[in-house]
């Protein structure tokens, strides 16, 4: 059987799967649609919000970028775990007992504002289809590498996809499908990770194994690691970074940004009882855990796999001399993968210096140049594309084609499932919030299903097209949604529930300062509206507002909107007298509704 | 009656917000304390060819985050009972 036929198996079975258990549990009332009847237990609501939060970004990227990184891009793990804490203590529980079906629902009735629902659900919005945007791209990316099919082509059946499942299932669907991609997309991250540490330390926990003794070495991995990229002139892979401040604020706008994105916080409306949306945040930790505790693991290695690929003689135990006099493989010996993956684009090998070998190391750290050229070495040959490291990895370690059609199936459900959550989040805010509720109050059941269903189709066309030309930079665009939401719905959400004297005044000021205060920042250093060369400053370290890079600065949006809004807030009115006795009561579980219809 | 309802919430409430900024000193301490801002001073403890640091910014903060959301999920459990306002 060849790969082609094994990826294409294993596709189409999880996608059979997917699109059966859809079938299965379609959707009856609007309640079932938004929020699975209220009735889905925390353990499995746990898997389902793991699904939905852990996207392409997580499964295909994250590694990728934490190898070429190493300690620095720690962020990613700490940033995109830490937010269930603060979803935990500070959101899940009372938004659960306040019993309403979407975000704005909870900003437009506890600020008792129309216009804070509006703004709110543009928020929403904006975070959201440009998160989605990203997704489309990662489906269609894993799609045509797989099935050997035009990109164009893998955008068209990843929207095909969401579409039926998204739009005939609704929440309910979606839950029971994302249990399925869960549990697809953590067995195929898994087992090649296992495999690879067993290989390389004799430990299968992959988390465990990257602490310790490399067995051809007998050196312990990271050391063996820093030992060889050092050799190559690169920065050692457990080396600190300087900028605390920035790495600070990044980390921060990843967590509150995790804790603001509707498309998580709407899964917490659908458990039984406000204990259970406690629970459930912590179970949703524990299952993305799994993942993440492995992905610093699968990074580690696989760089040092790459690095023994091109240096073989940097294997075994070796001198440091050694190490450092080792010659790369020559061009024509390079092994099976190598040749895939260049077909693809994503490896590219230049021969500077005509010798027929890769050499493959830092040519833009200074202090190396002399050691280069003393060897005859014109510059950097290979250059690796970080995204192919996750699905390149079965490859690199030799292991049997059905763990690289595993792979390929889980790829594509990380990112479905994701983008699944965000078109429901994005449908219902559209049919629900802005139509119902702000519109036309009278509308139907049936017409409210009907416009969910609508918009849903609407904002998988406007995000199939813009993942048909993108902006080309899908690492701003995720950093972008994630900026927006730390920057604007966390606050609010937060201060609704902590401050009784926070009005709607304040809370409006607040979202608005948050949101235009960062979207500026990042215009200004990556242009308006992401267009190449409207940038009014370049997007360099020098040029940064104390060092904060953009992608950092949805913490200080957050700040600004918390600031904004407290100082409005306390030379407004304060506000009603219903509102704070509801705010009051949202404190405590007692009282809550099984899913409270209005 | 009432008056005892009102302040027997606002007992509640106040343990809730204590328990939360107790929680919260610990997450912020694993993160943005261990793994990135105090990683020189934990320099000298090695973990596995590394510092403790590093073991933080890549484990640590991760297994330390999902015992805090179980510690805090169960004492709330405790508080609700105790309080009489749980479900």
């Amino acid at each position: 059987m060849s790969q082609f036929a094994i990826n294409l198996l294993f596709v189409g079975a999880s996608f059979a799967l997917y699109i059966g258990i859809a079938i299965w549990a379609r959707a009856g009332s609007t309640k079932d649609f938004y929020v699975a009847g209220g009735g889905v237990h925390p353990v499995t609501n746990g898997m389902a919000t793991a699904a939905d939060w852990m996207s392409a970004a997580s499964f295909i990227s994250m590694a990728g970028l934490i190898a070429s990184g190493g300690y620095a891009n720690s962020t990613f793990l700490m940033g995109w775990t830490g937010g269930f804490v603060i979803l935990a203590m500070l959101l899940a529980p009372y938004l659960r007992k306040f019993g309403k079906f979407t975000v704005p629902d909870f900003i437009g009735e506890r600020f008792y504002s129309r216009t804070a629902r509006v703004v709110a659900v543009a928020c929403l919005i904006i975070a959201s289809v440009t998160y989605v945007i990203g997704q489309m791209t990662g489906a269609g990316v894993a799609f045509s590498r797989f099935l050997e099919v035009p990109s164009t082509w893998g955008i068209w059946i990843a929207a095909a996809i969401v579409f039926l499942y998204a739009v005939f299932g609704g929440m309910k669907g979606i839950t029971y499908t994302q249990v399925a991609q869960y549990i697809v997309l953590i067995v195929a991250y898994t087992i090649p990770a296992v495999f690879i540490a067993m290989q390389l330390t004799g430990n299968p926990i992959p988390g465990l194994g990257m602490f310790s003794t490399h067995t051809e070495s007998g050196v312990p991995l990271l050391q063996k690691l820093d030992d060889v990229v050092n050799a190559l002139g690169f920065q050692d892979y457990t080396a600190d970074v300087d900028n605390k401040l920035n790495m600070v604020l990044f980390t921060l706008s990843l967590m509150i940004g995790t804790a603001g994105l509707p498309h998580v916080i709407i899964r917490f409306f659908t458990v039984p009882k406000v204990a259970d949306a406690r629970w459930s945040a912590g179970w949703a930790l524990v299952f993305i855990a799994l993942l993440y505790l492995t992905a610093p693991a699968v990074a580690s290695m696989a760089r040092l796999n790459l690095m023994t690929t091109v240096y073989p003689e940097m294997t075994g135990q070796v001198e440091d001399y050694e190490v450092a006099a080792a010659e790369p493989i020559l061009y024509a010996d390079r092994p099976a993968w190598f040749q895939t993956w260049e077909d693809t684009g994503l490896i590219v090998y230049n021969d500077a210096n005509d010798d027929g070998r890769i050499q493959f190391y830092n040519d833009t750290n200074e202090g190396f140049t002399e050691t280069a050229e003393g060897r005859g070495w014109a510059g950097n040959e290979l250059t690796v594309n970080n995204d192919i490291l996750v699905l390149a990895n079965p490859e690199i370690a030799n292991l049997p084609g059905w763990v690289i059609g595993l792979i390929a199936a889980g790829g594509i459900a990380a990112a479905l499932s994701t983008a699944a959550g965000l078109l429901l989040a994005i449908s219902s805010a559209i049919s629900h919030d802005l139509i119902k509720n702000t519109i036309n109050p009278n509308i139907s059941e049936k017409g409210e299903m009907l416009a969910a269903r609508i918009s849903m189709g609407g904002a998988i066309l406007l995000a199939t097209y813009l993942g048909l030309n993108p902006p080309g930079f899908a690492a701003q665009t995720v950093a972008l949604a994630f900026g927006i939401a730390a920057a604007s719905l966390f606050p609010v959400l937060m201060m609704g529930i902590f401050s009784t004297r926070m009005n709607s005044t304040g809370a409006i000021c607040g979202m608005l300062a948050g949101l235009v205060a960062t979207l500026l920042y990042i215009f200004t250093y990556l242009g308006w509206f992401f267009i190449p060369g409207t940038n009014m400053l370049a997007n360099t370290p020098d040029n940064w507002f104390i060092g904060i890079s953009p992608l950092s600065f949805g913490a200080v949006g957050a700040m600004i909107n918390f600031a904004v809004a407290f100082a409005v807030s306390s030379v407004t009115a304060a506000p009603p007298r219903e509102i704070q006795e509801l705010v009051e009561s949202v404190r405590y579980p007692k009282g809550a509704g099984i899913a409270v219809d209005h | 009656m009432i008056a005892d309802d009102k302040s027997n919430a606002a007992a509640y409430w106040k343990a809730n917000v204590r328990l939360i900024a107790g929680c919260l000193v610990v997450w912020a301490f694993v993160s943005y304390g261990c793994a990135i801002l105090f990683r020189p001073l934990l320099a000298s403890i090695p973990v596995g060819g590394t510092d403790l640091g590093f073991w933080f910014a890549q484990q640590g903060s991760i297994l330390t985050f999902i015992a805090l959301i179980f510690f805090y999920a169960w004492r709330m459990n405790q508080l609700d009972k105790k309080f009489g306002l749980g479900e």
